[in-house]
């Protein structure tokens, strides 16, 4: 057939990251399963770390079996091993000018004769991820605004409905009452979907039967909250792309909205990113920030093979701090986003 | 933001000596720069690497083309390349042997595959099939619901799936209500899983295995980064996918996922979701998209979108009246109005080769609603004021301003650009003043819109001359790397607007610019 010959090219990727998967995933069905996804291995049931390993498990595995290869102590530093690190960070979306940057550091280093083999090679290409990382203020996720009204907003499809019902789920295990207003009204069973997710989190939920104004909804939420003093408002709004500016400056109204109730709301705008997205991301989230002013990222999907690298790249360039890490279809699925603990699991082997 | 490929590889031709052929020497530095091209739009690493291996392989020995620089025969090169991988075979949807049919839908969560269920089902009803939207999606809250709500808005019968919790029950029933109603196309919509999920994929093989399906459909979002070719090859293999469906098309994203899918799966994307709307669905062009990931606009679609959308007689009439200072209010209303029907003058601008940066400076929308208030005064006068504006005095104004909801003063400023207009147009007739026209139009503040808001073939929206038409044009675009030369460009009324244009060739450039480029380049080297 056809697709052999094609097939080849890409055979050595696939059996060296395939085996490994395999060997790992297959006795591992992903997270989306509730009960096993909670603690597949024999790891303690508690604990943010071991549900972080848990979750950015499959992120590491794709990225060890290169890494490995790559720093390998007898392997010397030459130009291939360069030009392959580099080929392995834009391969976890890293982006072209960030990774070339950080191999332009780590080629100095190497002229300098500063390092000597492989794993020295490894432990600079952290230390400058980490440091990229570190850069980026990171205040926590603070919901000290009584009350704290947090929009979120992102392109279509990355779980922003998804990542409110965790997010609800997640402050109310703070002892914290929260409110969802359901703000999409634009895509089909939005609402519907989001009232579910508030059952199950236990949420108050401010929806508009047949409504196609968001802003509307949103100024009952807002009436709701002041009515039951909610500690937290979480609002929903319907997915749109960057480069669309009526839907845009639609965004920008419903944040005026708040605005105009409550003192510096909204407290926190969550920017939601698909950890598959490419460098694409970088523009949605200037666009964003320019329009909405986003404070805060959240990256979805990490439970996949996508890296999300991206973030990386957007936390350096818009110094955003990235707040949460979605790992799957359940409530729990939620974890806060540590970046010594991200880079660590990154090169763990 | 971007700078277009075919301007950075005549830099890096540029000091070259030997330009007469492609040679292991002159073109080092031009495959890195459409390695970073690829990489930036997304393509994955390692297809990239195979496809600029088999450019440079191409690419070398062959004499360079009379009439083109080796940067822009090699961007020919990369271009008909790319279009050979991303097209090849047919996109047609199979409907082979006797039906109902089956289209299966797949993917990651997110990518689209409920909506696109629902443009699928519209085009298809549109050909005259009788579609049936069947929601397998039992795993995320509101899927059914939200399949129902798409199948009202496209008028599609639904399959009520609420009660089943099984997937595979769900089709059987399904089928049978499809062969009972009279439905001869069923399309499925799976739940989005993640392809490593064995559970869940082994769920897609069991549907697949008992609904034997005509047409497997991968959906993919159009802004995947480098992992598209992970998880289309761990679909692919799973299901044997029969074709590719790209969503998100109408974003910014330069959509390098399609050649990483295309490469990992050698199967066909057949179509591209364009927007929110039930409409925005259309057939996959290899060439738009090629030039789309090559960062060089979208020329073609823009054409088409033109002749299809713009009334070409009465654009040709109102033109005519222009050139013979004849136009009147009236003709200023329609002209509106046939902009007004090409949609978004953003997204147009986005098309256009070297548009871009401009479509970043120039507040779009602004100028939309402008637009729409001269539409609302003019539509307040009389026939007769409408025919002849000059017979408009203070009170007149006054009463145009209550019915229009707009002040006298408002009024006075749309009657001073419509003057403008019409003179700007008196000149267009006259051969030779083209260049001082460009100079006036950037004066009258109108800037750029009024030269895409002329009809006639000087303005910015294109038309094509009489003697040309869209196939001819493909043919000339192909030869030259997917680009229309800037001679053709020029006729279309898309002359650069001050230096944006990729394929022009720019003999002389002023002397700051040269040494910013030498900065460039001198960085450049240091990086590698």
């Amino acid at each position: 057939m056809n697709d052999e010959k094609k097939k080849g090219f890409f055979s050595r990727f696939k059996r060296k990251k395939n085996d490994e998967e395999a060997q790992e995933n297959r006795e591992e069905p992903v997270a989306v399963e509730p009960e096993q996804e909670t603690e597949p291995e024999d790891k303690p049931k508690t604990g943010f770390f071991s549900k972080l390993k848990a979750g950015l498990k499959k992120t590491t595995d794709s990225l060890k079996g290169g890494m490995d290869r790559l720093f390998l102590a007898t392997r010397p530093i030459d130009e291939d091993l360069l030009e392959e690190l580099e080929e392995m960070l834009i391969g976890a979306d890293i982006g072209v000018q960030t990774s070339m940057e950080i191999i332009e550091r780590v080629r100095r280093e190497v002229d300098r004769k500063a390092l000597k083999n492989g794993e020295e090679l490894k432990e600079h290409i952290k230390k400058e991820l980490l440091r990229i990382l570190a850069e980026i203020p990171n205040k926590g996720f603070n919901l000290d605004h009584n009350p704290t009204i947090i929009l979120v907003v992102g392109v279509n499809g990355v779980g922003k409905t998804t990542t409110i019902g965790k997010l609800a789920n997640y402050m109310r295990g703070q002892d914290k009452t929260v409110c969802v207003c359901a703000a999409d009204t634009f895509r089909a069973a939005a609402v519907e979907q989001l009232q579910i997710w508030a059952e199950r989190a236990g949420v108050d939920i401010v929806l508009k039967e047949g409504s196609k104004d968001p802003a509307a909804v949103v100024y009952d939420a807002l009436e709701r909250v002041n009515e039951t003093n909610a500690d937290v408002l979480l609002v929903d709004t319907a997915g749109r792309l960057h480069n669309n500016p009526n839907l845009m400056n639609e965004l920008a109204k419903i944040r005026r909205i708040t605005t105009r109730d409550f003192e510096n709301a909204p407290h926190h705008v969550l920017l939601i990113l698909d950890a598959v997205t490419g460098q694409n991301g970088l523009q949605q989230a200037k666009k964003f920030v320019d329009k909405v002013g986003v404070t805060d990222l959240i990256i979805t999907k990490l439970d996949g093979t996508a890296k999300g690298g991206i973030a990386v790249a957007i936390a350096n360039e818009l110094n955003m701090p990235i707040q949460f890490i979605g790992v799957g279809e359940q409530m729990n699925d939620l974890l806060p986003f540590n970046h010594q603990d991200f880079v660590n699991l990154l090169f763990k082997d | 933001m971007f700078e277009s490929l075919s301007e950075k590889l005549q830099k890096s031709f540029r000091n070259l000596t030997g330009k007469g052929k492609i040679s292991e020497e002159n073109v080092q530095s031009a495959l890195k720069e459409i390695r970073l091209a690829l990489l930036e739009a997304d393509v994955n690493f390692k297809v990239v690497k195979k496809f600029v291996n088999e450019v440079k392989e191409e690419a070398l020995g062959q004499e360079v083309t009379r009439g083109l620089d080796p940067g822009q025969m090699l961007i020919k090169i990369v271009n008909e390349k790319l279009i050979e991988i991303l097209g090849g075979s047919s996109p047609e949807l199979n409907f082979k042997g006797s039906g109902p049919h089956i289209i299966m839908m797949v993917g990651l969560q997110g990518s689209g595959k409920t909506t696109s269920c629902g443009k699928l089902a519209k085009r298809l009803a549109a050909e005259g099939r009788h579609p049936f939207l069947v929601p397998c999606d039992v795993a995320r809250p509101a899927a059914i619901l939200q399949l129902q709500t798409v199948g009202k808005q496209v008028d599609i019968p639904v399959f009520d799936s609420h009660g089943i919790g099984k997937p595979l029950d769900i089709v059987k029933k399904a089928t049978v209500e499809a062969r009972n109603t009279g439905r001869d196309v069923l399309i499925i919509d799976t739940a989005g899983r993640l392809h490593i999920d064995e559970a869940l994929m082994g769920e897609l093989k069991s549907l697949r295995a008992f609904l034997e399906p005509s047409e497997i459909l991968f959906v993919a979002d159009a802004m995947t980064g480098q992992d598209a070719v992970t998880s289309a090859r761990s679909f692919h293999e799973a299901m044997d996918i029969t074709g590719v469906v790209l969503s998100k098309m109408d974003g910014d994203a330069r959509g390098g996922a399609a050649l990483s899918i295309k490469s990992v799966t050698e199967r066909p994307i057949k179509f591209i979701g364009t927007g929110e709307g039930m409409e925005g669905f259309e057939r996959f062009h290899p060439d738009r998209v090629a030039s789309r990931i090559l960062g060089m606009g979208d020329v073609l679609s823009l054409i088409e979108k033109v002749q299809e959308k713009v009334d070409q007689e009465e654009a040709q009439r109102l033109q005519e009246k222009m050139l013979k200072n004849q136009f009147t209010l009236e003709d200023f209303s329609k002209s509106i109005s046939q902009i007004g029907k090409l949609g978004d003058m953003g997204s147009l601008m986005g098309m256009v080769p070297g548009m871009g940066a401009l479509k970043e400076k120039m507040d779009v929308q602004a100028e939309s609603k402008q637009m729409g208030r001269f539409q609302a005064m003019i539509n307040s006068m009389t026939p007769e004021e409408r025919r002849n504006h000059a017979i408009l005095n203070q009170k007149r104004k006054q009463r145009i301003a209550r019915g229009s909801g707009t002040s006298v003063q408002d009024i006075n400023g749309m009657l001073n650009q419509f003057m403008q207009m019409r003179k700007m147009m008196g000149m267009m007739g006259k051969p030779g003043k083209l260049g001082k026209l460009k100079s006036m139009l950037s004066k009258t503040g109108l800037g750029d819109f009024a030269d895409a808001m002329m009809p006639g073939p000087q303005a910015g929206v294109p038309q094509l001359p009489p003697d040309m038409d869209i196939e001819e044009l493909q043919k000339i675009a192909a030869q030259n790397g997917g680009k229309l030369p800037p001679q053709i460009l020029e006729q279309l009324g898309m002359g650069a607007p001050s230096g944006g244009m990729g394929g022009a060739k720019r003999p002389s450039r002023p002397k700051k610019d040269r040494k910013k480029e030498k900065a460039k380049r001198k960085k450049g080297r240091k990086r590698r």
